[in-house]
């Protein structure tokens, strides 16, 4: 996982509630058994007319957001299946940073697996950096993890709250297998003292 | 302390609690499927580690296998790709696979069940998000991502944060005509979809202790779409019943040690938890799913609702763009909807009394002329059982098609899926978008009520019939 860097970067408005992950990665771009490759289809239903071609409707095809590593959505952004290719095609696509009101238990914790820092914010929050984003297509945030902390062009910045552990490996980059494995003598002793009192599922 | 059935189960699996980390748990059981192990098993093998305890897992082919034609190599290469990598995965790896030849092959959390491997007060974990279902037993048990897969596999442990808990009590007698999935589906229309996020669930009241094991996996199932972690129900004598016997389950004195164990783990009288909600059974109508999100859902004899009805401006804009994509109009009754598709299976709805219930209804009937209707049993055996009990005849002759196991039409990956704008009374846990097809528009019901949908060629209350 590369380690998570302060960055000023385009900021992409998608303005819809309970975005699930089937959108973000529909299910005919499950079976690769591969990790990479998935940005490409990114919200591919929304994103292409039935030709292929781009449609210019969706709200990623803008101009003003190409490059953006920056998405701003709804709340309750990832919910639905576990599927950890949504992630890995909203990393692939190019952003590092969500911000939205709420995620999805299980896409929240994928996203940190992912090198994704996925940023809650209150509803007044969101309406003030989608307004600012609405207004000027294209602004700049500049992300902060270190300090926690978002700044933008008209003073809608915050700090945010994250769990310590989760922003430390984001920084560092670390990973939790080897961070866990650090504890194996611990999971040793657990597995001796588990086979004692649940023996019927060791047999 | 008075403790909750998840902070038991919690406390008894916690490895390392300390600052500044993450705690971790163990986990008892590992659940793999073909869609959401690969890349899992490469990053081992990239690693150089291997599967600590290969007998904690079992895995099954369900997302990309074909429900017809089973005999043929797959057509789709991508998905054959996948279904080899996963056999090639489990022999290298010593596991233990249902694969598509296999006899107790099926959709994974319907098999895993069947075998007894799931017990009152494990930890289980999955890559698939309706690992919720295992809650049914007791067990702690939740969806986890493929970096979480592999973490487990390497480490039978994993990072978790402790979840807030949720009572959802359902009192009094559910009506003859509900089922379990109508409580589901009523429960996500009361707290919507996040409705449940950072909690642990647990079922309780008479309605839910009322259910069969059956029933309480199709509640436990869709815990996950009101956005809980996991959903529970307190073990008893039938959980007990259930599992008395099955291949996985304790035997002889080490099930006299297990049930000492599993009746120490519902939780205590008094115990607190952090939010608590409560419903009625008898006014739980049998639900249809109206839009595009399962809190978008009403009863059978409601009507569409209209944006203007919502008071919340988000809720608005999502009924709006829902009644467009599903091609509803505001105010419309739920029965004069027409469908065009019926899907009786799942991890939801793919039990042997599912079918039971949807055979009762469709008995004696004939598919409406256009409507295209599918049954897809949840496994080999839910398969073989309903054929001794002659199930399959009954939708064979009111012109079903009969297929073999799999997930099918609920996530539409192996070629069974809806064309851009066909209509599915479907008794799968999703609605999305696309769900079921790009364009399919998918209406979440209990297997009775797509019965009756199948043969009216619309939708209707079956409290009527």
């Amino acid at each position: 996982m590369q380690p998570y860097t302060k960055h000023e970067s385009i900021a992409a408005l998608m303005n819809r509630s309970n975005v699930d992950t089937d959108q973000i990665i529909p299910k005919q771009f499950l079976k690769k058994v591969e990790r990479s490759g998935f940005g490409v289809h990114l919200f591919h239903d929304w994103r292409y007319n039935d030709d292929g071609s781009d449609n210019a409707e969706f709200e990623l095809n803008k101009p003003a957001f190409k490059g953006a590593k920056i998405l701003v959505a709804g709340d309750n952004f990832g919910c639905g299946s576990s599927r950890e290719h949504a992630p890995w095609a909203i990393a692939d696509y190019g952003f590092n940073t969500i911000i939205s009101t709420s995620y999805a238990d299980i896409f929240y914790n994928n996203c940190f697996k992912n090198g994704i820092l996925a940023i809650i914010v209150s509803q007044a929050q969101l309406d003030a950096l989608m307004a600012e984003i609405a207004a000027n297509e294209g602004v700049k945030f500049i992300v902060d993890l270190e300090n926690r902390a978002v700044t933008t062009p008209a003073g809608n910045g915050f700090t945010f709250e994250i769990d310590p552990f989760r922003q430390g490996n984001l920084l560092s980059g670390l990973d939790d297998i080897g961070l866990t494995l650090k504890h194996v003598d611990k999971i040793d002793a657990y597995e001796v003292k588990h086979k004692q009192s649940y023996p019927w599922l060791w047999v | 302390m008075k403790k909750t059935m998840y902070e038991k189960i919690w406390d008894s699996h916690l490895v390392v609690d300390v600052e500044g980390q993450a705690p971790l748990i163990y986990v008892d059981r590992h659940l793999m499927h073909e869609v959401t192990s690969p890349q899992a098993f490469e990053g081992l093998k990239i690693s150089g580690r291997k599967v600590r305890n290969p007998h904690s897992i079992l895995a099954t082919m369900d997302h990309c296998v074909p429900t017809k034609n089973r005999d043929l190599p797959i057509a789709d290469l991508i998905a054959r790709k996948q279904i080899e990598t996963m056999a090639e995965n489990c022999l290298e790896n010593g596991l233990n696979l249902y694969d598509m030849k296999s006899p107790n092959n099926g959709v994974i959390h319907v098999v895993v069940p069947e075998h007894g491997f799931v017990h009152p007060g494990m930890v289980v974990v999955c890559g698939d998000s309706h690992t919720a279902t295992h809650g049914a037993f007791g067990a702690l048990a939740f969806g986890i991502g493929t970096s979480e897969v592999e973490h487990v596999m390497a480490t039978q442990t994993l990072p978790q944060k402790k979840s807030k808990t949720m009572l959802v009590q359902v009192n009094g007698e559910l009506s003859k005509y509900s089922t379990a999935k109508d409580i589901a589906l009523a429960i996500i229309g009361k707290i919507g979809t996040a409705g449940g996020t950072g909690h642990v669930i647990e079922y309780a009241g008479d309605a839910i202790k009322a259910l069969s094991m059956e029933g309480r996996m199709t509640l436990c199932n869709m815990a996950i779409e009101a956005g809980a972690r996991a959903g529970l129900v307190a073990p008893d004598e039938k959980t007990y019943e259930y599992l008395n016997g099955k291949e996985f389950a304790p035997k002889a004195a080490m099930w006299e040690q297990a049930l000492a164990y599993w009746k120490s783990l519902p939780s205590d009288v008094g115990a607190e938890f952090d939010t608590v909600i409560t419903l009625n059974a008898a006014d739980i109508a049998p639900q249809v799913s109206w839009g595009t999100s399962p809190e978008q859902v009403i009863g059978v004899n409601a009507n569409v609702p209209a944006p203007e009805s919502f008071d919340n401006e988000g809720k608005r804009k999502a009924c709006e763009s829902a009644l467009a994509y599903m091609g509803l109009t505001p105010n419309m009754p739920i029965t004069d909807i027409k469908i065009d598709y019926v899907f009786i299976g799942s991890c939801t709805n793919g039990r042997i009394e599912d079918f039971r219930s949807a055979a009762e209804v469709a008995k004696g009937t004939t598919v409406a002329d256009g409507v295209t209707a599918i049954v897809v049993p949840g496994s080999y055996h839910v398969k073989e059982q309903a054929e001794k009990e002659g199930l399959d005849k009954i939708f064979i002759e009111a012109g079903w098609e009969w297929r073999e196991p799999g997930c099918s039409m609920c996530l539409a990956m192996n070629g069974d899926e809806l064309s851009k704008g066909q209509r599915c009374a479907s008794t799968s846990n999703r609605n999305f978008e696309g769900r079921q097809g790009k364009g399919g528009r998918t209406h979440l019901v209990s297997p009775a009520m797509a019965a009756a949908a199948a043969a009216a060629g619309h939708f209707v209350d079956i409290r009527t019939l």
